[in-house]
């Protein structure tokens, strides 16, 4: 292994310096999770920094990277630092939804826009005075719910079991379940939780197996997704099982191995970037970064890192009109950037067209989700 | 809750409860040994697990940098230590030991990776490389404290499991893994599948557990730790080293733990902190048996592993609740009827 190449992201505080005049530079402070539970989902964030654009708008960009080890103590004075001492414009942040929620406040407070990169959506709804600040880079989970609902009243799926993970995690895909399968007219009959370190879940599973459910919905993300499948599996239940976009990565396969193959989820277009039809805009735009990556940390993509590529295009996209009202590191700057940010229009990303509104900060349509298969080790589109 | 399902959920306690029983036991020894409640015990878990994981992939695991950098460290330690009395040899011993043999496993492990040599010298790599941690260990954080009060050891295991959750993030990364199954076998009994890994993971506990018998009851070596754990005054009046007796229990505990971690591997999933959890529940028995008693540690455990798994089928959402609750009613009964002995050393 290569030490230097470990302690050099340990080190942190990864500041990219892009030019001299620093003065009027536009400062984008990001703080993730790069460590602690939460590292699956802040790592490909932390390797995608280095592909972020240096200029944008005729304008030097400085990012400032901090990580708060998924903690949300050290996610808020993160955030305070990054706003009083280094007075960023923007401020991009975090990966999972402890460390992403007690932004909002301080975000609102010191009247700085937040972009967060966490599904929750609550982060953005309902739209008030706080939240105005806020917009959110991923769809809501409803958009994705959307999608496994439609394929399970597609398969004359009529009764469903739902196991989670013990935490908002799991409660916030409950809740999507709930809603986009009771507009379906498809039963939750069975409703169990597990953790993400848990070493068995086969009390659980026997459970669900007695109820015999059509299909099986896990709603838990990264590789603690793979036990119940496992489970399910060697406990022979022949029903299709359903994931949640938050397995979307390759270690959900490398774990999972044979036990995860026929596993069906909603994903990000990324995930099956090579498949989408060449009209597609967001084809280029995914393979793209997949081949930067790649090329730069010499190990596969994850669908998390390209939330921070998307959320710096958003930017990049509201800065040319913010710069015409005033000058980057001024509280007026930070307003013109939120009302721009609220006022794009069909911007595309890597995780979709996206388009903002006032009562909408997360407006994505069905164009942000593809329906993936796992098929021979590989995340095969469905048609 | 019809038999088959009884039964199921019967065995998956079963192996639950082996893995938790071999790590209430060793917490017993290390803690009567050393008084150390050895919080980290579960990272030598996720070590072995993750470390054979490494191997199993063609990858140098980073615990052998781990081994050559914590020697390293001991080496420093030692010569600082005896610097009144180091003669040259001394210090080349100690160089010897503590990091050229470190340092020439690193060169084995690296030759040896790429090779893919199969389970069983995979399995043996792997111990070489995380069982030598468990004495390395107690020779930088405990054995400098050994008189310390208990509470002065619990704070620097505490300390200790953090640093090695840390390491395993570092080496391994944030995602899981799981190694391949000693034997993919499945009997079929009746209407119940039981899969060769299973009835491996019990016997194999079942014969460490009755190793660690003979060896306390054999052995001079087990006497010498039966002592120590007696009185540690006594002990040294008699001519027993108890630092020696402190590598001892600090190897064997590390031991127990990198095979707990081989034979969980393949079962299940286990994360850089997956170890913590595992070790928790087995520090719930060993609290469920006095700290004291190896055989109602081990019971313990059995009952730790059939509620966990009962209670998982009957109430997902509590099971942790539960788990660590039945830990509550034994405090109790013990400060009523068996108010603590202060240890007099």
């Amino acid at each position: 292994m290569k030490i230097t190449q470990k302690i050099i992201p340990m080190a942190f505080v990864l500041s990219l310096f892009a030019g001299s005049d620093a003065m009027a530079d536009i400062k984008i402070g990001i703080t993730i999770s790069a460590t602690g539970s939460g590292a699956a989902i802040g790592v490909p964030a932390k390797n995608t920094v280095a592909l972020l654009p240096p200029t944008f708008a005729g304008q030097n960009v400085q990012y400032i990277v901090l990580d708060d080890a998924s903690d949300a103590t050290r996610a808020v004075s993160n955030a305070r630092k990054l706003i009083s001492v280094e007075h960023v414009d923007v401020l991009i942040g975090s990966s999972i939804g402890p460390t992403t929620f007690p932004l909002v406040d301080i975000a609102a407070e010191t009247k700085t826009p937040l972009i967060v990169m966490n599904p929750a959506t609550g982060l953005v709804e309902p739209m008030d005075e706080k939240r105005k600040w806020v917009f959110k880079i991923l769809p809501h989970d409803t958009v994705l719910a959307k999608g496994i609902a439609d394929h399970m009243a597609k398969n004359g799926v009529k009764t469903v079991a739902f196991i989670g993970f013990n935490d908002a995690f799991g409660e916030n895909w409950y809740a999507a379940a709930e809603k986009t399968l009771g507009e379906r007219g498809i039963k939750i009959i069975a409703k169990e939780s597990y953790t993400r370190n848990d070493t068995s879940v086969s009390g659980q599973v026997l459970k669900i197996v007695a109820a015999k459910p059509d299909a099986v919905w896990v709603g838990a993300s990264g590789t603690p997704a793979v036990l119940p499948q496992k489970a399910l599996k060697e406990r022979g239940y022949k029903g299709q099982i359903y994931h949640t976009s938050g397995v979307a990565s390759m270690d959900f396969i490398r774990v999972g191995g044979k036990f995860v193959e026929g596993a069906i989820l909603p994903a990000g277009p990324i995930i099956a970037a090579s498949e989408l039809p060449d009209d597609n805009p967001i084809k280029k735009l995914a393979l793209d970064y997949i081949q930067r990556y790649e090329a730069l940390n010499k190990i596969p993509f994850a669908a998390f890192g390209p939330h921070l590529v998307d959320s710096v295009r958003l930017i990049s996209d509201a800065t040319p009109e913010a710069l015409k009202i005033a000058k980057p590191g001024t509280p007026e700057f930070r307003a013109a950037l939120r009302d721009g940010l609220e006022n794009v229009k069909a911007v595309v990303l890597i995780n979709g067209i996206l388009s903002m509104s006032p009562t909408n900060h997360s407006g994505y349509d069905d164009r942000a989700r593809v329906m993936v298969r796992v098929e021979n080790g590989a995340f095969k589109l469905l048609r | 809750m019809d038999a088959t399902t009884l039964l199921l959920l019967g065995q998956d306690s079963l192996i639950s409860g082996a893995i938790y029983a071999l790590l209430a036991v060793t917490m017993v020894m290390v803690f009567s040994v050393t008084r150390v409640l050895f919080i980290p015990q579960g990272e030598f878990v996720t070590y072995g697990a993750l470390t054979l994981a490494a191997l199993e992939a063609g990858r140098v695991p980073g615990t052998a940098w781990l081994l050559l950098g914590v020697g390293a460290v001991a080496a420093v330690l030692a010569m600082t230590r005896a610097r009144q009395t180091l003669t040259f040899l001394k210090a080349i011993r100690i160089l010897i030991i503590d990091v050229g043999l470190p340092a020439l496993l690193l060169l084995i492990v690296h030759w040896a990776a790429p090779l893919k040599l199969g389970l069983v010298p995979e399995m043996l790599l792997t111990l070489a490389l995380v069982v030598p941690l468990g004495p390395l260990v107690y020779r930088i954080a405990f054995q400098p404290l050994a008189e310390a009060s208990i509470l002065v050891l619990l704070i620097v295991a505490v300390g200790v499991h953090m640093g090695m959750t840390g390491l395993g993030l570092v080496f391994f990364g944030p995602e899981g893994y799981q190694t391949s199954a000693f034997s993919d076998a499945v009997f079929e009994l009746g209407f119940m599948n039981i899969s060769a890994q299973s009835i491996w993971v019990v016997t194999t506990t079942a014969a460490l557990l009755l190793g660690l018998y003979l060896f306390f009851e054999k052995t001079v070596s087990g006497k010498m730790l039966r002592a120590a754990a007696i009185s540690r005054r006594g002990a040294r009046l008699v001519g027993i080293s108890t630092d020696r007796t402190g590598y001892l229990a600090f190897t064997l505990t590390a031991l127990i733990g990198a095979v707990s971690g081989l034979m969980i591997g393949s079962l299940t999933t286990i994360y850089y902190d997956s170890g913590f959890i595992i070790g928790l529940k087995g520090f719930v028995a060993a609290i469920l048996g006095g700290l004291h008693s190896y055989p109602l540690a081990a019971a313990a455990a059995l009952l730790v592993g059939t509620v966990e798994s009962f209670s998982s089928y009957s109430a997902s959402a509590f099971k942790e609740v539960i788990v660590f609750t039945i830990i509550i009613p034994v405090l109790l009964w013990r400060s009523i009827f068996r108010p603590p002995v202060e240890h007099l050393e």
